[in-house]
């Protein structure tokens, strides 16, 4: 065999079996994906409940909380945002990272200094190659997010969120995350968490419109609301994480199957040149016989006279 | 037929129990309630400790309830919890073991779910 062909023969082997790894890896995002789908479904009855819940004290009383109150110069505000641990996820992270640097800039211009919470290995590599602050990090579980996790990220958010903003608490608490839209399209979106302004979440209410009954709290409505508030923050960060994890295994399946696409269109390259690499092979082997064949004859019938 | 309520009681990662019942018991930071239908609207917070439902059909649901919240209104209750179980589905063994360990380690939060749990079976 011909150099050129063995060259051709070992490139195409090596492309068959990275599309059977990527097409593997393919069909296990896209059961993941259907997993983490169904996971963000289990967690809806209790946001919806939640969000009523909050909605119910925020109409039904006047009370005050540090998580609602708008301070009046804000100077310090909290970004979250959620990459995941690995990549091979076309441009799942860097969406995500785009999006979180654009609102740093937006939140800098308004004067206001970012502290950045970065979930997830990949966020935190960015960060750290380009020598940037990360108040605090979590990694390890962005494929399946537990709803402990996102207890665990909601923690020292709330409790900065707490703090006076003169003793490195924040005054404001804005997540970045990749929403799952569909199969085909998933967008790196940013929004302000905390304050929450209560009038956003009646909005959200799937109540909206209803008269809402006039409740009778226990203990106290403020006692109620101080309970209430972390649990609703914690679990908007879980359904975030929830999403995120869908939408990284989503982009996954889509850059295998374009990688898997990919290495078939190499492969039939491939074999057309290590065909046409075979056939100038047998063409030389030819000429060279005829032409070894007629000089043989020449010289023999030149010592025949 | 006597008036009936409906419940449902959701974890944060997923819904528990729902169905028809006539009578809720569960116990609030200010102590226990009951809450039959046509009750004022409520909203309340929970301590960690068993909830039970009395069906329409005359069955008894408890449910160990590690923190959160209690809200009825339109003859509609919700039981939310970050954690919640069902008492058949909580190992009696492994709760008893979670316990001593607790006990053991001084763990005081791991020792009150473990106790929660056990209680909650005790009330099936």
């Amino acid at each position: 065999m011909g150099a050129q062909l063995r060259v051709y023969k070992r490139r195409i082997r090596s492309v068959t079996a990275t599309k059977k790894i990527t097409k593997a890896m393919e069909m296990i995002a896209a059961s993941r994906v259907v997993k983490a789908q169904r996971k963000v479904a289990a967690s809806t009855p209790y946001a919806t409940e939640l969000t009523r819940a909050v909605t119910a004290v925020g109409t039904g009383s006047n009370t005050k909380h540090p998580l609602t109150t708008e301070a009046e110069t804000a100077t310090r505000a909290a970004v979250l945002l959620l990459t995941s641990d690995r990549g091979l996820a076309g441009a799942f992270n860097a969406n995500a990272i785009k999006a979180a640097e654009q609102l740093t800039a937006r939140l800098e211009a308004q004067g206001k200094e970012v502290d950045a919470y970065i979930v997830g290995r990949r966020g935190v590599a960015h960060y750290n190659f380009r020598e940037r602050k990360i108040a605090k990090q979590w990694t390890g579980f962005t494929d399946q997010p537990e709803y402990a996790d996102a207890k665990a990220v909601a923690g020292p958010l709330i409790e900065a969120i707490e703090k006076d903003t003169a003793e490195g608490g924040v005054d404001e608490l804005h997540i970045v995350y990749t929403e799952f839209v569909s199969m085909m399209t998933q967008t790196a979106i940013d929004s302000r968490l905390l304050p929450l302004s209560l009038d956003e979440v009646a909005e959200e209410s799937p109540a909206k419109g209803e008269i809402p009954p006039l409740y009778d709290f226990e203990p106290s409505a403020e006692d109620v609301l101080d309970a209430l508030l972390p649990r609703y923050v914690e679990s908007r960060i879980y359904n975030a994480l929830l999403q995120s994890a869908a939408s990284k295994h989503a982009a996954t399946r889509r850059a295998m199957k374009s990688a898997t696409d990919n290495a078939g269109d190499l492969i039939n390259n491939l074999s057309r040149l290590a065909n046409a690499a075979r056939q100038a092979e047998i063409t030389q082997e030819i000429s060279e016989i005829v032409g070894g064949a007629s000089a043989l004859a020449d010289a023999t019938a030149g010592s025949d006279k | 037929m006597a008036a009936e309520l409906h419940v449902e009681l959701v974890a944060a990662d997923r819904s528990v129990w729902s169905g028809e019942a006539t009578l809720v018991v569960a116990r609030t930071t200010s102590g226990d309630i009951g809450v039959m239908p046509g009750h004022q609207p409520l909203l309340g917070v929970l301590e960690s400790g068993p909830v039970t439902i009395r069906t329409s059909d005359g069955n008894t649901v408890v449910a160990a309830v590690h923190g959160g919240f209690i809200s009825f209104a339109d003859n509609k209750l919700s039981l939310l919890a970050e954690v919640a179980e069902l008492s058949d589905e909580i190992d009696v063994q492994r709760a008893e073991r979670a316990l001593e360990r607790a006990k053991s380690e001084a763990d005081a939060s791991a020792e009150r779910r473990a106790d929660v749990r056990l209680r909650a079976v005790a009330a099936r």
